[in-house]
């Protein structure tokens, strides 16, 4: 059980600052979660910490794969105002 | 305590020589501001437009995480070529931060300020921003330091905050109403849970107003920012700014929205648009604010190095510091001189620029300078006044409104030719002045201060201030009957 960071991070801390079992580190391009501490914060706090806090939609993802924050849903941007911001960041 | 206006009469940064036939829109103020503020200021390029041409600031990116999330900006730009808040080239970690603040304070002797403004928020970075407040105030001693942040975090922090000798705080507070605030705020991260909407909108508003009061009680001189959005906050900023004022900012900052679609902003996507420069200017006058002070502001980058019309940052990068070996104890030195002799040069600089208005010459108030060395007494020599405090005095009341800071140009007999200037400086400095009271004055001064329409008087020597000029209002009313009767019959 762990919550993993996909490469659309920006590298912000957020989520390491706020991680409950110091699971999260740095690396180059991106926050990187080490599995075998991620604890999903059960029993540290009724929401997953690293979700709660992180400003980029889509970066964190689930056990299952799925993004605790869809597009659109911390932006309010939806996909169809997204296609129109330029890729390069 | 009042909001205070600062102003400036020169503000288009030409010589100063704003006469006093200046219609006075911007009075002197700044002259309003008690003096521990005025001192604070006075190399602090962001809150001084005499200092923004002569001191430079930093901002050392340390404090990239945030927890709010604000419609106008978006987490995901980094780019070097934007120049605009929360934008930042490269984070650094405090350490980093120390020695990139070192290498550019030894490189720019001008730095006078040190802020931690981003790329997200000072306080949701708290460990990273108090440590490099921690070194930075071990280290460069000499450096102003000072932080942005949008409030959420304070009042759980001001303890720790004001343990490091912070000057000054910038909150960025757009709105006072949770309705305006949920356009505004998408959400909050606060106390371990992201918070939505108009909730959201409201903690994060009771934090900002709390956080402001516990600051200025605390004596932090605090400055808010509120970024314009037409049809969203621009009917509500007069509000807003009377709420700041009641809980004692310095000064309120409006500035324009930035909202561009290639920003990537949700704002800049669904076309918000900016306000206009009438709009800007409209909604400021719509404060009660006079925004001389700010027209400088260039809402700066997380990151930015220099003055403030200027962006060294990239001169400064870690790979470009790195290898720099810094005597830093010789930059200090160097640092201190090179600072010392600004202030002395703006100083008259300073004095010119603090202007009357019209109506101080008109017969329902007077503005009088009082050279005291305290107790509430006239009771000062006129060439030893390091400075003045201004009256202004009417039918009704004598209030104090200022005071003016002058080297004092008399240090006994010797010297006296080179104390001339320092003479002409004081007398510039009282422009605008009708009187001034003093305990003696010697000759030459008087001559020269009645050649410049303002009239000495010794006459209330160890009077009580308030008395004093109450008794040279009526004097002065006098003497102007006095004199048009004689035209009259002339």
């Amino acid at each position: 059980m762990s919550v993993s960071i996909v490469n659309s991070c920006v590298s912000c801390w957020a989520c390491l600052d706020v991680c409950p079992s110091q699971a999260i580190y740095e690396s180059k391009t991106q926050m990187q979660v080490d599995k075998t501490k991620c604890s999903e914060c059960n029993g540290f706090y009724a929401d997953i910490q690293c979700a709660s806090v992180c400003p980029v939609e889509g970066a964190i993802l689930d056990s299952q794969g799925l993004a605790f924050n869809p597009p659109g849903s911390l932006t309010g941007i939806y996909p169809e105002k997204l296609a129109q911001v330029p890729l390069e960041f | 305590m009042e909001l205070n206006i600062i102003a400036s009469s020169c503000d288009d940064g030409s010589a100063p020589s704003c006469g006093a036939g200046d219609t006075g829109a911007a009075a002197s103020v700044r002259a309003a501001l008690p003096a521990h503020i005025q001192k604070k200021i006075e190399t602090h390029p962001c809150y001084s437009d005499q200092a923004h041409h002569h001191f430079a600031r930093m901002h050392v990116a340390v404090a990239p995480a945030c927890n709010i999330q604000c419609n106008y900006c978006n987490r995901k730009y980094d780019c070097s070529n934007e120049s605009r808040p929360g934008v930042v080239s490269e984070v650094l970690q405090p350490e980093q931060a120390l020695k990139k603040v070192k290498a550019v304070a030894a490189e720019i002797p001008q730095l006078s300020v040190l802020g931690i403004a981003g790329p997200g928020d000072a306080l949701a970075n708290a460990k990273r921003s108090f440590e490099t407040f921690k070194l930075l105030s071990q280290e460069t001693p000499d450096l102003k330091l000072c932080l942005s942040t949008n409030g959420l975090m304070l009042p759980p922090l001001i303890d720790e905050l004001c343990a490091f000798n912070i000057d000054h705080v910038t909150i960025t507070i757009n709105c006072i109403d949770a309705d305006i605030g949920q356009k505004i705020y998408p959400w909050i991260y606060w106390k371990n849970r992201r918070i939505r909407g108009r909730k959201a909108a409201k903690i994060l508003i009771e934090q900002q107003l709390l956080g402001l009061s516990l600051l200025t009680e605390r004596g932090v001189l605090v400055k808010v920012n509120t970024v314009l959005i037409p049809g969203i906050n621009d009917h509500h900023v007069a509000e807003l700014s009377k709420e700041i004022k009641k809980r004692g900012a310095f000064l309120h900052n409006l500035m324009p929205l930035i909202a561009e679609k290639e920003h990537g902003s949700y704002f800049g996507l669904m076309g918000q648009r900016a306000p206009s420069a009438e709009e800007l200017e409209q909604a400021q006058q719509a404060c009660g604010v006079d925004m001389k002070l700010m027209r400088h502001c260039r809402q700066c980058r997380a990151d930015a190095v220099g003055m403030l019309n200027e962006d060294r940052g990239a001169e400064f990068s870690l790979d470009k510091i790195a290898e720099q070996d810094i005597d830093y104890k010789q930059a200090q030195v160097r640092r201190a001189a090179v600072q010392k002799d600004i202030l002395n040069k703006l100083k008259p600089e300073y004095c010119e620029s603090v202007h009357s208005n019209t109506e101080i010459s008109s017969n329902s108030s007077r503005l009088i300078a009082v050279a005291s060395k305290g107790q509430g007494l006239v009771n000062q020599h006129f060439g030893h006044a390091t400075e003045f405090l201004l009256y202004r005095a009417d039918a009704d009341s004598v209030q104090l409104v200022g005071s003016r800071r002058v080297s004092a140009y008399c240090h006994g007999s010797e010297n006296c030719d080179e104390q001339q200037d320092l003479l002409e400086q004081s007398i510039a400095c009282l422009e605008g002045c009708e009187a001034v009271l003093c305990a003696k004055i010697g000759w030459g001064p008087w001559q020269k201060l009645e050649a410049a329409g303002i009239r000495p008087s010794s006459d209330h020597a160890m009077e009580r201030i308030d008395a004093a000029v109450a008794a040279i209002y009526k004097e002065l009313n006098q003497q102007q009957q006095t004199c048009a009767e004689l035209s009259q019959l002339a």
